[in-house]
């Protein structure tokens, strides 16, 4: 401590052998993420809550109080609630975004040729950000664009359609251009979860003549079920809040608008701001409620593989 | 209602804004002099030709500092900035401020009377009670951009007076050239909200504005905004527009059109200059007005853009001041660009020959009553239908190239309800 170097202080240093810690010092350095945290988050949550009984316009500077106007609003209304129905392409998608994650994740946890290459391929569209993906991908599904070259060289030219511009196909490209983007994430979950199961056990496994089938079944799944659970939370709330990518590529229009941006329209385009806070609030109560649901219906269990 | 929270987040704002002047200004003693802040839409010009205007300005007012904050998303941002203080000393207003908020935001720069003997636009653009709060910098006409060479080669040289002889000439393009006879621009949204600025321009009414606002059914049959929807969706229809309209690009498509692979685009006239900068030649971009006649004579309204304001907590206001009269006086900014100029005495550019060789009248709209002032928005923004905004329309695109199950008569029945259940809402 520099505190013991000073000439005056060593009778005191060495009395007390290490100096004690002041019992402040944890919340100094909490000081700073707290702060960010209150200001960032908690004040505009506070804030939101505050507009959605208000008839703000985002710009009057007299925000007059209605009450709970916006929603009953919201509750008389129901075909603010349709464009739910788009979340379920996502959600659908993330079912398949966690099965393909595991897959990958179990065979790339097991001496596979060039695993590492694999993994960062896998795992790097997460790192790109979303504008710049809508854009690859709004390249990508453009009529004579990438794919339809791609599957036209491949002798499936008739397979080619407007994957953007077709009302029945394009929440399926929407959805499968966010499995891109969100697998890696997934992977990486299990990825890491699947290599905190020890060692020994796929050995004992092994000896006793499991394939890697029974392996992944009776040892790798049941190793990493919290994380699996935590998935699909995340997953389901990501599909009701699903926002980035429809926006950027079609901005809601052709039947491909979800909540989060038709909320976002009734604040920016029809300057409805209270009845727009009132519409997050919502969806942040449905959310909270979807959690709750699934954390009933498969509570946590404790792993215990030993 | 107070709002405590944001009340203290407005303090922050400003004192972080305080913190970033360092107390230079030279204080609001009336004089010009000290250093204003300009918010601008125009992040492509602002370092080369801005500049220029910054030096003859500067060299005008000795003892003046002018800087530019060019800002991409302007419309989104600065609305969202005028909630604190710090919004510039000198900006344009947003579209989206309604007439009785300017006062709250802006420093009026004089009366109407005072003023419009000089300028064009501060008759009701941009006017409350009485007082005219922002000068234009250029003014726009109302039609369709289109390529000359295109159009000619489908054997059209004269626009068409009916949407029907629009229509045909749109089908000419289809089966003799080889250009999307007309492009929506579906995709960014905008560019189908420019159609809005035909409102007026069909009907050749200077009161179609105020009308607006007080009609219980704008798109029954024969009002202007049956006539302008009825020709996108007709035209979407017949096939005349882009295949996929959900992967257009705006930058893109001006280029199209320059080299003749668009035919036409509803744009206002704007829109002129930067589809010659991307053609082979200047002369091969052309200008009509909307396909409808009334008396026998096309019209068109010519209104003004975005308009320069001094902010009303600006520290700094006769400079402000100075820069929004040197701007519209003296810049030729609106020349310069192809547009037309704020100042009466300036003629029509060169630019809208199309439509002074058409005989198009050149309207102007009559300012509201007392009141009424931006009503028609204000239905469209509580009805959700945001007439100047591309959305409503990209569903008449989607059912009429049958992307959603619905007749054009269904959607205009859907949308006469909507303005007016709206209508009976706000009174």
């Amino acid at each position: 401590m520099l505190t013991a170097t000073r000439p005056e202080a060593p009778a005191r240093a060495r009395r007390h052998g290490r100096p004690r810690r002041r019992a402040s010092t944890p919340y100094v350095f909490l000081l700073v993420p707290l702060t960010l945290l209150v200001v960032f988050t908690y004040i505009p949550v506070v804030n939101m809550f505050w507009y959605s009984v208000t008839s703000w316009d985002g710009l009057s500077p007299t925000q007059e109080f209605v009450g709970l106007d916006n929603y009953v609003e919201i509750a008389t209304r129901p075909e603010l609630f349709g464009v739910l129905k788009v979340s379920l392409y996502y959600i659908g998608a993330s079912v398949v975004q966690i099965v393909l994650a595991l897959y990958f994740a179990t065979i790339l946890s097991f001496q596979t040729r060039l695993r590492n290459l694999f993994k960062g391929i896998i795992f790097f569209p997460y790192l790109i950000n979303g504008v710049a993906i809508g854009m690859i991908f709004l390249f990508f599904f453009q009529p004579g664009g990438t794919l339809d070259a791609a599957l036209s060289s491949v002798g499936l030219g008739s397979l080619s359609q407007q994957w953007l511009g077709d009302p029945d196909v394009v929440n399926y490209s929407l959805a499968g251009t966010s499995v891109w983007r969100y697998l890696g994430l997934n992977f990486v979950l299990f990825l890491g979860a699947i290599q905190s199961i020890p060692a020994h056990l796929y050995e004992a496994a092994e000896l006793d003549g499991a394939n890697r089938w029974d392996q992944f079944r009776h040892l790798i799944l049941p190793g990493i079920r919290p994380v699996v659970g935590l998935s699909f939370i995340l997953a389901v709330s990501g599909s009701l809040s699903v926002f980035e990518i429809p926006f950027i590529m079609t901005g809601g229009a052709n039947e491909s608008e979800t909540f989060v941006i038709q909320t976002v329209n009734m604040a920016f385009k029809y300057y409805k701001l209270g009845l727009a806070s009132a519409m997050a609030v919502v969806l942040l109560l449905i959310i909270l409620l979807v959690t709750w649901v699934q954390r009933r219906v498969a509570p946590d269990e404790r792993v215990d593989l030993s | 209602m107070k709002k405590p929270l944001a009340g203290l987040l407005a303090l922050a704002a400003a004192a972080l804004a305080l913190a970033g002047c360092g107390g230079e200004d030279a204080g609001d003693d009336g004089k010009i002099g000290g250093e204003i802040t300009v918010l601008t839409q125009r992040t492509d010009i602002v370092n080369t030709v801005f500049q220029d205007y910054k030096k003859k300005f500067e060299a005008k007012y000795p003892g003046t500092t002018v800087k530019f904050e060019a800002i991409t998303d302007y419309e989104g941002e600065v609305r969202v900035r005028m909630n604190t203080e710090d919004y510039g000393d000198v900006l344009l207003i947003p579209n989206s401020v309604n007439a009785d908020q300017l006062p709250a935001f802006f420093e009026p720069l004089g009366s109407v009377e005072e003023l419009q003997g000089k300028y064009r636009f501060v008759r009701n653009e941009q006017t409350f009670g009485g007082k005219v709060y922002g000068l234009a910098i250029t003014g726009n006409a109302q039609g369709y951009v289109f390529n000359k060479k295109i159009w000619t080669q489908a054997g059209v040289t004269q626009p068409p007076k009916t949407p029907q002889e629009f229509l045909d000439a749109l089908k000419a393009i289809k089966e003799k050239t080889s250009a999307t006879p007309l492009y929506t621009n579906y995709k960014d949204g905008w560019p189908l909200g420019q159609w809005e600025g035909s409102r007026g321009s069909v009907s050749g009414d200077p009161d179609a504005a105020i009308k607006l606002g007080k009609d219980d059914s704008p798109w029954a049959a024969g009002k202007e905004h049956f006539i302008i929807d009825s020709l996108l969706y007709d035209a979407v229809k017949a096939g005349y527009t882009e295949a996929d309209p959900t992967t257009t690009n705006w930058e893109q498509s001006k280029g199209l059109l320059g080299t003749g692979k668009i035919a036409t685009m509803m744009l206002g006239s704007w829109s002129i200059v930067q589809m010659q900068q991307a053609a082979p030649s200047a002369d091969d971009i052309g200008y009509w007005p909307f396909p409808n006649q009334t008396g026998g004579k096309f019209h068109t309204v010519v209104s003004g853009d975005y308009k320069n304001a001094v902010n009303i907590h600006s520290k700094n206001k006769a400079t402000a001041r100075a820069w929004v009269d040197w701007f519209a006086d003296e810049s030729n900014y609106a020349t310069d660009q192809g547009g037309v100029s704020p100042l009466k005495s300036a003629g029509m550019p060169k630019t809208l020959e199309g439509l002074t060789a058409a005989q198009t009248e050149f309207i102007e709209f009559n300012p509201a009553p007392k009141g009424e002032e931006g009503l028609a928005e204000k239905i469209g923004n509580a009805a959700e239908i945001a007439l100047y905004d591309g959305k409503y329309r990209q569903g008449i695109v989607d059912a009429a190239r049958g992307a959603k199950n619905q007749s054009k008569d269904q959607i205009f029945a859907d949308l006469n309800k909507k303005w007016a259940d709206t209508r009976a809402k706000l009174k």
